[in-house]
């Protein structure tokens, strides 16, 4: 078939572990647009979730980096963290080995991708899994950008790597849907945890729901830093979301900074053409 | 400073249930495969987590590591401000490049 769904949304830890200490009437309205988002991934009925997310040091190490990496197992576990820290149990999450090996081969055509036959999900993963499909009953696919061990992939390769992505999932039979984890602007586990720079995530989120790309490549790292935090290098996983959905537009669900949550709270769609 | 090993072993030890009972039954030996220096091996045995901010592991591996020390949000966060107000500003890696903003 091909790529059927593609969205975005936020994945900190405290989205799901700190949330007794977030205002309620702003985090459930949050949680109720992470349905919709939930509801809309079900309604295009795919068999598999590719979920393009930032891991932080819960697989890969500064001893062996890929820039990109998908995972090619029938099972994932997570999260590696604390269950009681996260407030999310620890699951099995179904993959499906044989439809990650076909997308691995696709991928490699134009990105010289890495694979994972084990891979343990993180907050970054666990986090959406709780709110898109809290059955763990649809088989997922990782795919992790590097964003939190410098050198980083360059921004135009990240949205290469969505086009990539695309044409790999068109290549299949099975529908699939991605959704792209991380940001946008936050200082995540470091004194500056809370601070969020709402400016800048809006005007980041325009360019990305115009799927301006010369505007989404544009930023560097260094301005990033300075204005986004290293939270923002994950900008990345949503200019793949960007790049495999190409020519078309999204819709933002909800954004809002919820500083307990450590960061600006998104839920878009892209529209898949 | 071989900050690299410092979370090479914290990396090990958040994803790794076998260097997690390593670390609480044979601590010594654990910390003897690792290139550290004095104060670093100090800093991981006392779970210092302000020093190790300071001293520039990711925050992102030092965050596990405290959830794992069991250590309350607050906590945690207080413990790196009170790490940079004692040691000074991060020495090195990616925090080392953002401005002091408390």
């Amino acid at each position: 078939m091909s790529l059927v769904f593609a969205g975005v949304c936020s994945h900190a830890p405290g989205i799901t572990g700190r949330a007794a200490r977030a205002e309620p009437q702003v985090r459930d309205t949050f949680y109720a647009k992470l349905g919709e988002m939930q509801q809309r991934l079900e309604a295009a009925k795919p068999d598999a979730l590719i979920i393009v997310a930032a891991e932080h040091f819960a697989n890969f190490f500064m001893n062996n980096m890929p820039a990109y990496c998908v995972g090619m197992a029938d099972a994932y576990e997570g999260p590696i963290e604390d269950e009681e820290w996260l407030a999310i149990d620890r699951h099995r999450v179904p993959g499906n080995a044989g439809l990650s090996r076909r997308v691995i081969q696709a991928l490699l055509a134009d990105i010289d991708v890495a694979y994972a036959e084990e891979w343990k999900f993180d907050h970054g993963i666990m986090v959406p899994l709780h709110f898109l499909t809290p059955r763990y009953d649809l088989p997922v696919i990782p795919v992790n950008v590097n964003c939190q061990g410098p050198p980083l992939t360059p921004l135009p390769r990240a949205y290469e790597f969505g086009r990539a992505l695309r044409r790999a999932c068109d290549a299949q039979p099975e529908r699939i849907a991605l959704v792209g984890t991380g940001g946008i602007s936050h200082w995540p586990a470091t004194p500056d945890s809370g601070t969020i720079n709402e400016a800048w995530d809006r005007a980041f989120l325009q360019r990305f729901l115009a799927n301006d790309r010369a505007a989404l490549v544009s930023y560097t790292d260094e301005e990033t830093l300075r204005d986004a935090g290293q939270g923002g290098f994950e900008i990345r996983t949503f200019l793949t979301v960007a790049g495999a959905t190409e020519g078309a537009t999204g819709e933002l669900l909800f954004y809002a900074p919820i500083p307990i949550f450590a960061v600006g709270c998104t839920v878009a769609t892209m529209r898949v053409e | 400073m071989s900050l690299y090993y410092v979370q090479k072993l914290l990396y090990q030890l958040n994803r790794d249930p076998l260097v997690r009972k390593r670390f609480d039954t044979d601590k010594t030996a654990l910390l003897d495969e690792y290139e550290l220096t004095g104060e670093e091996r100090g800093a991981i045995e006392s779970g210092d987590v302000g020093l190790l901010y300071v001293m520039g592991v990711n925050g992102q591996i030092l965050m596990h590591y405290a959830a794992l020390l069991g250590q309350p949000w607050d906590v945690y966060i207080k413990a790196m401000r009170d790490g940079v107000t004692k040691h000074g500003p991060v020495r090195a890696g990616l925090y080392s490049m953002l401005k002091d903003r408390r």
